[in-house]
């Protein structure tokens, strides 16, 4: 990062006026070669000797042209903030060029009152970022002209120009200062100070919930009516970790007695797996299933390594070859995603935590390999030495609890995937057959967990419907 | 500059030993040269010096034949008898009687410049002991520059590994990274230790003697160490280095108010800790604390934070390294009262201006961290014994480290180095000094150019410098007369930077375009304390802008900041070339 001044400038220009950003409607000639002007600025200039004298206090801070080639600038920073006091040659703005960043200066003396353009924006050059009021009465009417100034830069976004309230907002500063005349002095970390002249809340506002009653930085973002969310969690989770320091409970109050775990790596990823999972849309589809024909046959190969797991992948990916919707994602809510493999996920209750080993290309590769990369995978999963491909390349997810006597449930869709498959146990059950004949047969619910958006209703009950067919016939697994 | 002492004698012995290609390249770079600051360097008589590896037994000359000065009354060392104290003393008298000593060289302080001093003492063949009161290692090793790297680098990681934004430009997913404290306590910890037994095993090697125990100079020659034993040394040498200076009415608990001694062991982390100092230590400090989870707030006397940097380097450093991180300041203030936790309140630092002296805040945070500087350690050393009167507790020195006494007359065959002298509070400083002094008792004059004596802050990324600031260089060049100018490239720049996303940084080179004279250069950017030494190297050895320009880095790699700085100084044409054009061979 390079910064520019023109009074530490190598090059021996005089004046160095390309960083110079602010331009008095009153002397416009002198800049004219460096910052064009925007519209708004001239409306104010008829009959301008009368108005000189209050107009030309308030003056647009441009977006300076920092090389030949500039079209658009981007902020990088304001090292001043709305309603700090400017002198001449203070650095106020960074701003990013091809190559560099450099400090923009200012030429006036006055006070920063209103940034038009906000930090991570860009706007062409010319377009003015900010207002600059000489005096404290002006800048009321600097943040009106700062709301039209914004309305008509063609860059920022429309949010941004939303016109600050009339009524200045105080400044904490002050707040601080007159402070300790006080009975009780307002305390507020320094990333809580930072969030409040971020977010523009009066600190007056926001009641303190740390140590001390001092107000927090997650005080400061819930009297913003900022979920604490996503500027919380990278502040919370170091302070939350270290044994000694029981700091960060910012939600719901802790019941005595209680203890805090943090996530594991692996209990952290599901979580935010989880979560994410809450904005596809899904519904449910179930099925009975007679498995007296896989239990036989379960028994003939299991002396040969055969997994009841294996069997259902491979099931499992035979129907899916016939309905490839099944198989498909919905990446970005436009399309469908076909996958030009079939790998079954199945998930895996490891040491405290879930993962989802994948059997890759599952409709392809026989029972018995099958079987014997289903044991590896798991021995691997159990060291946890799973290459990320290994657990998640998956297209379709299998999740059984059957052992456990479960006879069904319903799974939370992967993000990523379209569908996924609860298997409940196998239990005798009686039945009525075609005929009318009672008998008494293995019966398994299957319930599949689907992406609405490419998966619809149909299609997953035609899926099932050639998985019951293969399950209850299932000599082809075998081939 | 040892090594242009060496070419001298590489020049004799070249002609004699042909073999050796790599010295008779260089002396015959050296023989050309036309330096003046080249050639003061050389000694009037040859005198030993590794180069290039060799050994002086390499060009077969006895080591005692050159080591021997004209000024050493000595005895030969190895078959000399120890003399009791009372004996010593009578030996004492200035009347031409060759004395006889313990040892050639007494070091009092084993830290990091009593070390140096110490090996390159026993290079020359001088009988060398070093006296430690505390711990071997020092400040430096101990309490200092050693484990806060250690604890530096789990918060350069740390911080990395937070930063969502700069792991999702790389590609990379990361979640939820956390630390165990005790863990990265034990890593500063042990880093210490590991170091502190090889410098401790490193003289032992080289047959220095470790006397345990406080030393203090009884006399001219004469040094006391642990409670009676009493040694003596035709020259001493003090190395006592320095504590952490902590002002009045600050009252440190070791527990919620402390000072880098205790903050290096990590016992806990505060979620608000206030920094008195923004120099060094403090922002080191602030850069770990911030990356393990704390708030920082920084307390300044100055006007500005980072006073002594580059103001330019100064102002992006506040740009990078305080303002986006969860760092507020007061500036132009004086902690006058800092009070600990305790009964249930935390800790209160009550403010003043700095200027009008009136009350101006009182702050409320978990911890303060003293870092307001370090205060020389040389109570005790007896010093009174010598008519050495320290100034605010520095021993006064010349410019070659000899002491000065009480009337401005020159101790003899006393020196003090370091920290103690206050010349330039840095660890490798002392060690240059030290080896500096070693040079000079063994018989050839050295003075050390404090001005090529690199500095780094240690901080994501890091600052490094050396020599003079540009306001620095520019009252100097007005007074002196001469031109300054001033180029500085960005880290934008440079493709290494870049694959490793961390563009920010600039580095600043100040220079006379008359001559081609490197007077400073500021670097703030990733890895830019070990970039540094192009540039001191270049000061130390007198090289200019308009040869080390034509150098090759390699690339890409973030030398290429440093070529790119040195390709766009713009020497005047006249300027002369002060090495001459390279020989092939």
């Amino acid at each position: 990062m390079a910064t520019l001044s023109p009074f530490l400038s190598k090059t021996p220009l005089s004046n160095t006026p390309t960083i110079s950003f602010s331009s008095s409607i009153s002397t416009p000639l002198k800049w004219k070669s460096i910052t064009s002007f925007s519209p708004s600025g001239s409306s104010s200039s008829r009959s301008r000797r009368r108005i000189f004298i209050v107009q030309s206090k308030i003056r647009e801070i441009f977006m300076p042209a920092l090389s030949s080639t500039m079209t658009e600038g981007k902020i990088v920073s304001w090292i001043k903030s709305e309603g700090d006091v400017l002198s001449k040659g203070e650095s106020v703005v960074v701003v990013e060029s091809d190559k560099a960043d450099m400090d923009v200066e200012t030429f006036y003396d006055g006070i920063l009152a209103a940034i038009v353009v906000p930090e991570g924006e860009s706007a062409p050059v010319g377009a003015a970022i900010g207002i600059l009021a000489e005096t404290e009465a002006e800048v009321a009417q600097a943040k009106a002209k700062a709301a039209s100034a914004g309305a008509a830069a063609p860059a920022s976004h429309p949010v941004t120009s939303t016109p600050v309230p009339a009524v200045s907002p105080p400044e904490p500063k002050k707040v601080a200062e007159s402070a300790p005349s006080g009975p009780r002095k307002t305390v507020a970390t320094p990333y809580a100070k930072k969030l409040l002249k971020q977010h523009k809340v009066d600190i007056n506002s926001v009641v303190g919930t740390g140590p001390f009653g001092r107000i927090t930085p997650e005080d400061v973002e819930k009297a913003a009516g900022i979920a604490p969310s996503k500027s919380v969690a990278p502040s919370a989770a170091p302070a939350a970790l270290p044994k000694p320091a029981p700091a960060a409970a910012p939600a719901a109050p802790l019941l005595p007695g209680s203890t805090v775990v943090p996530f594991t790596t692996m209990q952290a990823a599901v979580s935010k797996n989880m979560i994410e999972s809450l904005s596809v849309p899904t519904f449910r589809v179930g099925y009975p299933i007679i498995t007296d024909a896989l239990d036989a046959l379960y028994e003939k190969v299991k002396p040969k390594g055969v997994t009841m797991t294996a069997l259902l992948a491979k099931a499992a990916a035979m129907a899916l070859v016939q309905h490839p919707v099944v198989n498909a994602s919905c990446k970005d809510g436009k399309s469908f995603t076909y996958n030009a493999n079939i790998n079954i996920a199945v998930a895996v209750a490891i040491n405290g935590g879930l993962i989802t080993p994948v059997l890759q290309d599952a409709d392809k590769l026989d029972l018995y390999l099958l079987s014997q990369k289903w044991k590896e995978l798991v021995e691997k999963a159990r060291s946890k030495q799973l290459q990320p491909h290994e657990y998640n390349s998956g297209t379709f997810t299998l999740s059984n609890l059957g052992m456990f006597g479960v006879d069904r449930f319903d799974a939370i869709l992967p993000p990523g995937q379209g569908a996924i498959m609860a298997v409940g146990a196998s239990k005798p059950t009686v039945v009525a057959d075609a005929d009318g004949f009672f008998g008494v047969k293995s019966k398994m619910l299957v319930n599949v967990t689907a992406d609405h958006r490419i998966i619809y209703g149909a299609d997953l009950a035609a899926f099932l419907q050639t998985f019951s067919k293969i399950v209850e016939n299932p000599e082809s697994l075998t081939l | 500059m040892h090594c242009s002492a060496a070419f001298s004698q590489a020049a004799t012995s070249a002609t004699a030993v042909p073999t050796i290609s790599g010295s008779r390249h260089v002396g015959a770079l050296h023989s050309s040269s036309s330096s003046s600051s080249c050639t003061l360097l050389i000694p009037s008589k040859p005198i030993n010096l590794r180069f290039c590896g060799l050994r002086r037994e390499a060009f077969g000359f006895s080591p005692s034949a050159f080591t021997r000065c004209s000024n050493s009354q000595r005895v030969r060392l190895p078959s000399r008898r120890r003399f009791k104290g009372s004996n010593v003393s009578a030996s004492l008298g200035d009347n031409g009687i060759p004395k006889s000593f313990d040892y050639d060289l007494i070091i009092i302080g084993a830290g990091v410049g009593g070390h140096g001093a110490a090996l390159h003492a026993v290079e020359k063949g001088l009988k060398t002991a070093i006296i430690e009161g505390d711990v071997v290692g020092g400040t430096c090793v101990n309490r200092g520059c050693v484990p806060s790297k250690a604890l530096l680098a789990v918060s350069g990681r740390m911080r990395e590994l937070q930063s969502e934004h700069h792991m999702k430009a790389l590609g990379l997913q990361v979640h939820a990274a956390g630390y165990d404290r005790q863990g990265v306590a034990d890593h500063a910890n042990n880093l210490a230790t590991k170091i502190r037994n090889n410098l401790t095993n490193s003289m032992k090697a080289l047959g220095v003697d470790i006397l345990t125990g406080v030393g203090t100079i009884l006399g001219p020659q004469k040094v006391k160490f642990g409670t009676d034993n009493i040694v003596t040394a035709k020259d001493i040498i003090i190395a006592t280095g320095s504590v952490p200076f902590v002002p009045k009415g600050i009252e440190v608990d070791g527990k919620t108010v402390i000072t880098s001694d205790h903050a290096l062991k990590l016992e806990f982390v505060p979620d608000w800790i206030a920094i008195v100092g923004s120099g060094y230590i403090g922002l080191e400090f602030s850069d770990v604390y911030t990356a393990l989870g704390s708030e920082v707030t920084f307390i300044e006397a100055l006007d500005q934070l980072m006073p002594g940097f580059d103001p330019e380097i100064g102002k992006l450093a506040q740009r990078v390294l305080i303002n986006p991180r969860k760092i507020d300041y007061h500036t132009g203030v004086f902690a006058t009262k800092i009070t600990p936790a305790k009964d249930g309140k935390p800790v209160t630092i009550e403010l003043i201006d700095a200027k009008t002296k009136e009350p101006k805040d009182t702050l409320e945070v978990d911890a303060a961290l003293i870092a307001t500087g370090r205060a020389p350690f040389t109570n005790g050393l007896g010093l009174e014994n010598i008519n050495v009167v320290t100034q605010r507790g520095f021993v006064p020195v010349d410019e070659r480290m000899r002491v000065i006494d009480a009337n401005g007359n020159l101790v003899p065959h006393l020196y003090c180095i370091g920290d103690a002298n206050g010349k330039m509070m840095l660890a490798h400083a002392a060690s240059a000094q030290g080896i500096s002094v070693v040079e000079q008792v063994t018989g050839r004059d050295h003075v050390l150019n404090h001005l090529s004596i690199p500095a780094a802050c240690f901080t994501h990324p890091e600052i490094s410098m050396v020599g003079l600031t540009e306001p620095q260089a520019r009252e100097k060049a007005e007074k002196e007369g001469f031109e300054v100018s001033v180029v500085k490239t960005s880290f934008k720049a440079n493709t290494k930077a870049l694959a490793e996303n961390e563009g920010e940084g600039l580095a600043k080179l100040i220079y006379r375009p008359d001559n081609g004279e490197i007077l400073g250069v500021h670097i703030f950017g990733l890895h830019a304390a070990d970039l540094i030494h192009e540039a001191s190297n270049a000061i130390a050895l007198g090289t200019r802008i308009q040869d080390i320009k034509f150098a090759v880095h390699a690339h890409p790699t973030l030398s290429e900041v440093l070529d790119e700085l040195f390709k766009a100084a713009k020497v005047k044409d006249h300027a002369s070339n002060p090495v001459s054009e390279p020989v092939a061979v």
